[in-house]
């Protein structure tokens, strides 16, 4: 994805919403790896998700396994180099929304996703963890992960369960 | 990053004027934390009413906001909104901070002086 970087990033923070009145509609960015990037990214996603009416409760599911994927990718996958790209995919459908995150970076450590234990926090104060809660974050909330290399390029997918809701208003 | 430090009842009150404590801005969270709590009172109450968004690189700042404090003070959190109470309730970390609903039940009604 880096070497043709410069005409994908014509398109960053730009969505493609297409069949707005279907039951499949995709919303894909492309966008530099970055803390401020991700978080434009995530406003993009939410403002485009908006219409499906998520409860808060579920839009707070969304932001939170996307900002942690996709800060995974800028700290590990591009070792914070900020000179990749990430691709993100959101399809809504009948399972909820399906998410695939695309970047050209390092492989995951050993080919998967890391675990994501839970700490144990009966310790004390000094020797509690202050970081490695975004893996448990992800598989707490995320469903049907799957991660494949292909090339260069990392897939992450994975299933978010969260439900459209009528509009009472 | 915006951290406004005042002393009500005895306590060191920090509020956040960022709505969101992410990847972005955690390193300089917990600086700007070291250098308010460095002569503070034992006792400091962060107010995150503000924050409508925090990460797991926030909540580790949150940590190490507390492990950075010196030997016998505590650091006390307020005012969670509901995003912020998922990560907290999800990582378990709220068994290791005293969370109080507001800044009045965590200093009483003089803060609003």
């Amino acid at each position: 994805m880096r070497r043709d970087g410069q005409a994908r990033s014509k398109k960053i923070n730009r969505i493609s919403e297409g069949n707005c009145g279907g039951e499949h509609q995709e919303l894909k960015l492309i966008f530099p790896s970055d803390p401020l990037a991700v978080r434009r990214a995530l406003k993009s996603v939410l403002t485009g998700l908006s219409h499906l009416n998520l409860s808060s409760d579920d839009c707070d599911t969304v932001e939170l396994v996307l900002a942690e994927v996709m800060n995974n990718v800028v700290k590990h996958a591009y070792a914070n180099q900020r000179t990749g790209m990430i691709e993100l995919q959101v399809t809504n459908g009948k399972g909820g929304l399906s998410c695939v995150v695309l970047d050209d970076g390092f492989e995951m450590p050993e080919g998967n996703p890391p675990m994501g234990q839970p700490h144990n926090l009966n310790c004390a104060r000094e020797d509690l963890p202050e970081g490695g809660f975004g893996w448990f974050l992800i598989r707490e909330l995320a469903r049907d992960l799957g991660y494949e290399r292909d090339g260069n390029r990392n897939k992450l997918s994975f299933r978010l369960d969260v439900v459209r809701r009528l509009r009472t208003s | 990053m915006n951290l406004l430090a005042k002393e009500v009842n005895g306590a060191l009150v920090v509020t956040i004027s960022e709505s969101r404590i992410d990847a972005a801005v955690a390193i300089q969270f917990k600086d700007k934390m070291r250098e308010l709590t460095e002569f503070s009172p034992d006792r400091v109450v962060l107010d995150l009413s503000g924050v409508e968004f925090l990460d797991s690189s926030g909540l580790g700042a949150v940590v190490a906001a507390m492990k950075q404090l010196g030997s016998g003070k505590t650091l006390e959190l307020s005012g969670l909104t509901n995003t912020v109470k998922k990560v907290f309730r999800l990582t378990r970390m709220d068994s290791v901070f005293a969370i109080h609903d507001s800044l009045t039940a965590a200093v009483g009604q003089a803060h609003a002086s």
